[in-house]
């Protein structure tokens, strides 16, 4: 068994990571997941929430807001929407995704406020765990 | 026949317009560097997107179950163009043709007897549309206060187009931009994005089977609005790329025009001395002979 895998972490402006990886906490929407190498091959979309990856230089943690992964055999690749290292997030970051989600789930009707609530939950969470 | 003082204004106010657009190609110049970095940044999120899409659009295919931004309204009625131009002209031909192949495509889809609709994007394109079109036009999106394109635009333009849709405004939407191959060559580009199309991956052969957490209807139904976004972004990171390479390959022409321009005036200006000074030793040699 490998003992790493190729990860990739791309956000649609620019590429944040790419090299590899021991292992990869995934905060899918359904719930986290970790992903080591010759995982099942699998596709998630993401919920707001922080993404930790083991690499060579030790674990790096990134906070991204939606998205999706894909895991293969041949490694992880994460399409976040916006995608920024732990330490760059500011409270003020959050407090507009939290207010856009909030907006949006105002506006929801029928099924999406279940959705659109579950956002603005994940955000806070978030916002609580940083 | 012009006299000096105006030829000599005249060289002083093309010197003065050379320094213009010299200027103004450089600046295009160092723009053009950022694009092209900003495009080549955003290339790899675009084509995992697009792979992924691809096999997520063949394995829910052409079940009734298909989300409609994939399998269509089932009519093609209305069409929704997004015309993608600039905010600022002097940039050669770029903005006209942009809106020179949406103009076809418009009059092809209305002699078809299909509704037509122009969703602009980018003041210029608006403005030469407005003349032919003016009211096919159903909105416009202005970029003008945006000094570096970020994703959250391109969503913004997505969220515009998305809305109009799920109010059932149209059936089928393209965009229309210009896709950059070099300085002095930009294609411009006819994509169609709703129904989705997606690029095969080319190994397509040995597709692996995922598991799709949750699943793929539901995953699709959230993709798809980004998919949109994505190639939406995409054009608009393309058309800046492609907006300070014309505008760069315009302003270098301009540049060297106004340096033939100086070269013939100045040639014009010192005939025209000469024959100033020709003409008043004349008087003075015939006036002396007169004597």
């Amino acid at each position: 068994m490998a003992d790493t895998m190729q990860f990739d972490l791309v956000s649609p402006e620019r590429r944040l990571v790419s090299g590899q990886a021991t292992a990869v906490q995934i905060p899918g929407a359904d719930g986290d997941m970790t992903a080591m190498p010759d995982h099942a091959a699998t596709v998630t979309t993401l919920r707001p929430g922080v993404l930790s990856v083991e690499m060579d230089g030790g674990l790096q943690e990134f906070v991204v807001t939606g998205g999706f992964a894909q895991i293969s055999s041949e490694g992880t690749s994460v399409l976040a929407e916006e995608a920024l290292p732990k330490g760059e997030v500011t409270s003020e970051f959050l407090d507009e995704r939290v207010a856009k989600a909030e907006a949006a789930r105002d506006a929801a009707e029928g099924e999406a406020v279940d959705t659109a609530a579950k956002r603005v939950a994940d955000l806070l969470a978030l916002k609580d765990a940083l | 026949m012009p006299n000096l003082k105006d030829l000599k204004n005249r060289i002083n106010s093309v010197k003065s317009t050379r320094k213009i657009t010299q200027a103004m190609q450089m600046v295009a110049a160092a723009k053009l560097r950022r694009a092209e970095e900003a495009a080549a940044a955003a290339r790899p999120y675009a084509e995992r997107f697009n792979a992924v899409m691809a096999e997520l659009a063949s394995s829910v295919g052409d079940s009734d179950s298909a989300p409609k931004l994939l399998s269509g309204t089932g009519s093609d009625k209305t069409h929704l163009l997004v015309v993608m131009t600039a905010e600022r002209g002097l940039c050669g031909g770029f903005n006209s043709s942009i809106v020179k192949i949406a103009k076809a495509a418009a009059t092809k889809l209305v002699s078809e007897g299909k509704t037509v609709k122009i969703l602009t994007v980018g003041k210029k394109g608006r403005e030469q549309l407005r003349r032919d079109f003016s009211d096919h036009l159903v909105g416009h999106v202005d970029l003008s206060d945006v000094k570096r394109l970020g994703y959250s635009d391109a969503q913004g333009v997505a969220e515009n187009v998305l809305t109009r849709f799920d109010a059932g405004e149209f059936d089928v939407a393209s965009i229309f931009y210009s896709e950059f191959e070099t300085v002095i060559s930009q294609i411009p580009t006819e994509k169609q994005i709703i129904p989705a199309t997606f690029e095969e991956t080319e190994d397509a052969g040995e597709a692996t089977i995922y598991d799709y957490e949750p699943d793929e209807t539901e995953i699709l139904a959230d993709l798809l609005p980004r998919g949109i976004a994505t190639q939406i972004f995409t054009a608009l990171l393309e058309n800046a790329a492609s907006e300070q390479g014309a505008r760069m390959s315009a302003m270098d022409n301009a540049t060297r025009n106004a340096g033939d321009m100086i070269d013939r005036l100045t040639i014009q200006y010192n005939r025209s001395r000469q024959a100033v000074i020709t003409n008043e030793l004349i008087e003075i040699i015939s006036g002396a002979e007169a004597l």
